[in-house]
């Protein structure tokens, strides 16, 4: 039992090392897990979640916004751009919010193409974090069920 | 409509009840209410929280809300931050208020928040690193 605590809580390291890595993530992730105790031990769960139905919700407005026929509101699309840089920038959704940066930079220009193009990315961003983030949880989840403790994770 | 989350009311041994940190946390994002209310909640204050400006304002309107820290967010739909922290102060609340920017805000439009009538102004995102030091001072006073 104990090689495999010792072997997922590896996995669980390496994992979450490699999300940081490739930019998924940043300090405010780690920050994000800090505040998680006792007291709050869903905490971090919780408010990714609600990161992700913002994710929708924001999306659905810009699209929403980018498809109306004659001319686009870039100021109403710049709006949610600027709400969902906010929340991702809060939870350490360190892609989600470099996209939102370029994006806002298009509104702004009034740039169609490029607006289109930010938001076909934007989607496809957070919904790969979402998966990656489950995938961690996962491994968390394993790991105590196998008997073992989260291990902290130092990135630096 | 604002909603409130309590903490537990410590007791000291000379059976004075010590006051929690009162906290209205006003965003109209509800990623960022929930982490300000886990961040208030880490250093052992309570919060209620309000969607916009507007609610704020609101819940300011029959003169029994107190608060000891109000964080406002800037943009926000219906009342942004500015308007609403300008008429807080008209109305003579004396919460200390914490503007919440971002890093876009340029020098002009901090300023301006700033003279709208905030004690401090932070950039996002918060953490407990940021507002302990400044909820510190307002304990001190």
């Amino acid at each position: 039992m104990d090689a495999l605590v010792a072997q997922l809580q590896m996995q669980y390291r390496n994992y979450t090392v490699s999300l940081y890595q490739q930019g998924f993530l940043d300090d405010q992730f780690t920050e994000l897990k800090k505040l998680q105790d006792d007291a709050s031990p869903d905490f971090v769960a919780e408010v990714l979640s609600l990161f992700f139905e913002d994710c929708v919700k924001l999306i659905g407005n810009m699209a929403r916004a980018l498809d109306q026929t004659g001319t686009v509101d870039f100021s109403q699309v710049g709006a949610s751009v600027h709400q969902l840089k906010g929340s991702s920038s809060s939870v350490g959704a360190k892609r989600v919010k470099g996209l939102c940066v370029t994006f806002k930079e298009y509104c702004e220009a009034n740039n169609y193409e490029g607006c289109v193009r930010c938001l076909q990315q934007v989607d496809i961003e957070y919904k790969a974090l979402q998966t990656k983030l489950q995938d961690m949880f996962n491994l968390e989840k394993q790991i105590i069920q196998a008997g073992g403790k989260v291990p902290q994770v130092d990135i630096n | 409509m604002a909603t409130t989350s309590t903490g537990d009311i410590e007791k000291t041994k000379s059976v004075e009840v010590k006051k929690k940190l009162n906290v209205l946390i006003v965003d109209d994002d509800p990623v960022i209410r929930k982490l300000h209310e886990i961040i208030i909640k880490s250093i052992g204050g309570i919060s209620q929280t309000a969607k916009n400006g507007e609610e704020a304002v609101n819940i300011h309107r029959d003169g029994n809300a107190s608060f000891d820290l109000i964080l406002m967010d800037k943009e926000m739909p219906e009342r942004d931050g500015l308007s609403a922290t300008k008429k807080l102060r008209e109305m003579k609340v004396t919460s200390m208020i914490i503007g919440v920017t971002t890093l876009a805000d340029n020098e002009e439009e901090r300023k301006a928040f700033m003279e709208a009538g905030l004690n401090h102004c932070l950039a996002k995102p918060l953490s407990k690193a940021k507002i302990l030091p400044l909820i510190n001072n307002l304990m001190d006073a």
